[in-house]
């Protein structure tokens, strides 16, 4: 028998919303994949930078401007180190990991020639498929896809023999929003390299659930969205080498990214702000950093290997219940579930599920191919944070058990 | 032959006595089990309203100056609704169903099923509801 440590109990205090009740049932929030919720110090960040800070940054000689340009690039000095990033000229300020990725594919698309080749996998999010599938189409590429096996790992043979000389770019999940599989990314950078391949890796599941160094993993672009690290929507970050970077044409054009405007001749303004046209998200980036100050300030070691020790705990119960059939078996994953029960379809279960105060994600999670894979039309994913509690876990599977009483 | 208000304020009645959600739901689940909706072999693309979470497929014919309507879904719940939906609109002249409110969905806390984000096909099944009948004006 696990318990919750007090050290998640005082975790849990600083996010006010894990005290709501849905239909009058303590609200149970397993929905992490798609967003996690925001602690107090966020919250009051926002708060504070309209109250009393607000102006808009780069441009003005006043005082709030000042403030707000400081804030601003002090908060892209913290997440420079938080994921171990050289220079902040490396961090771009994007609305979010499917707006890197488009940037990406925009930008270092442009340098890419009729024939050259981009690998991608089997168990992308919508967000890695479509941005490389509109490219491939403008500019005559070749898509390759390397297939996973049924637990959801990758089939590494494949990807060997899928990689060659034409490969230009490898993008890649670090970490499988459906199944949980946590991906080889070392050994898939070191491999890509070996071949002249350039590697995005797509971090929105994995910067939430443990530390991250793009210095020592050596990849070339590393994507994330601020909401799935505790901080606001609309803002998110991607990391990109200096050098390739600067290779990169600009993806939009506007206000901030430019050096001198002339109708002649427009030069662009260094990096960062190269990539980042027009007023931004400031809130966003500002939240994002007290969002990282957060996570640095607990024991997030700790709060990493028990989301462990949770995911362990639910997936051996939940494979008491009958029927229950997990997807997504690696021996390396992060902390989600994703399973169906017998030939329940997943939106009614969500639906009881949503009914008794549990949120849970139900549907095909945007990996469509991954679902058509498994031919199915959808799974019931619980996904964890560092705030959830074993209590949390037995009250999901109390409502579960309900839920397929009433349903079979 | 009751008339369309009649047959929602029914409805309403049916589920008034029930406080918890879970057996509001039991009923819907009940009621999708009971009707006979399209059998997978009879089922095509023509029919077909993908939701992004389930799938509905409906079928829908006008004779006697009244519509009638059958339909299905790979979700139970979402047949339930549909079960409810069918009860009130066949048998029904054109004209009420393209002008009369449908508001016994509201009364009964079922409109989440109803909204664009739910994406369950539901919506999509209204409008073509309202669409075929449309056609027999």
């Amino acid at each position: 028998m696990i318990s919750t440590p007090d050290y998640i109990h005082d975790i849990r205090a600083d996010f006010p919303i894990l005290q709501t009740k849905i239909h009058n049932k303590p609200l149970v929030y397993f929905d992490n994949a798609a967003t996690t919720q925001k602690p107090k110090i966020v919250i009051d960040r926002i708060r504070d930078y309209y109250e009393n800070e607000n102006a808009n940054i780069h441009r003005g000689v006043h005082h709030l401007s000042q403030v707000a340009t400081q804030d601003y690039e002090n908060a892209r000095s913290r997440i420079q180190k938080y994921i171990g990033a050289a220079k902040s000229e490396e961090i771009i300020f994007t609305k979010g990991t499917t707006d890197g990725i488009n940037l990406v594919a925009s930008s270092f698309g442009a340098l890419l020639k009729e024939g050259d080749e981009i690998l991608i996998s089997a168990m992308e999010h919508h967000s890695n498929i479509v941005p490389w599938q509109l490219l491939a189409d403008s500019k005559k590429l070749q898509l390759k896809v390397i297939p996973i096996h049924k637990d959801g790992t990758l089939i590494m043979d494949a990807f060997d023999q899928l990689l060659s000389e034409k490969t230009k770019l490898v993008s890649i999940t670090h970490i499988s929003n459906t199944l949980g599989t946590i991906n080889p990314i070392e050994s898939i950078i070191s491999k890509s390299h070996a071949v002249g391949a350039k590697v995005l890796i797509d971090g929105a599941q994995s910067i939430q659930h443990g530390d991250i160094d793009v210095s020592s993993l050596n990849c070339d672009f590393f994507v994330f969205s601020g909401h799935k690290i505790f901080g606001p929507t609309g803002i998110g970050v991607l990391y990109g080498k200096e050098k390739l970077l600067e290779e990169m044409p600009p993806y939009q054009g506007g206000g901030d990214m430019i050096k001198n405007v002339s109708f002649e001749k427009t030069t662009f303004n260094e990096l960062p702000f190269k990539f980042e046209a027009g007023t931004p998200n400031i809130i966003g980036g500002i939240a994002l950093g007290t969002a990282i100050e957060y996570i640095e300030s607990i024991d997030r070691k700790s709060a990493f290997d028990y989301e462990k020790t949770l995911l362990e705990y639910a997936e051996k119960e939940l494979l008491k219940i009958e029927d229950v059939q997990v997807f997504g078996n690696s021996s390396e994953k992060t902390s989600l579930v994703s399973f169906n029960v017998g030939s329940i379809h997943p939106f009614d279960l969500g639906t009881l599920l949503d009914k008794q105060g549990i949120a849970v994600r139900t549907g095909h999670h945007c990996t469509q191919p991954l679902m058509d894979f498994y031919n199915i039309p959808g799974t019931i994913r619980a996904s964890f944070s560092i705030y959830n509690t074993v209590e949390e876990v037995d009250l999901f599977l109390d409502a579960l058990r309900r839920a397929i009483t009433v349903l079979s | 032959m009751s008339t369309f208000k009649e047959k929602q304020a029914s409805i309403i009645a049916d589920f008034e006595v029930f406080d918890d959600w879970m057996d509001k739901y039991e009923l819907i689940i009940e009621l999708g089990k009971e009707i006979e909706g399209i059998i997978p072999a009879k089922r095509n693309d023509r029919q077909l309203i993908e939701g992004c979470q389930s799938r509905v497929w409906l079928d829908s014919s006008f004779s006697d100056s009244v519509m009638n309507f059958s339909a299905d879904s790979d979700a139970i719940i979402t047949k339930g609704i549909i079960a409810l939906l069918i009860k009130v609109f066949n048998g029904e002249k054109p004209e009420t169903i393209i002008k009369e409110e449908l508001f016994f969905i509201k009364e009964i806390g079922l409109q989440e099923h109803l909204s664009p984000t739910r994406a369950n096909g539901l919506l999509g099944m209204v409008k073509r509801m309202k669409m075929d009948a449309l056609k027999h004006v």
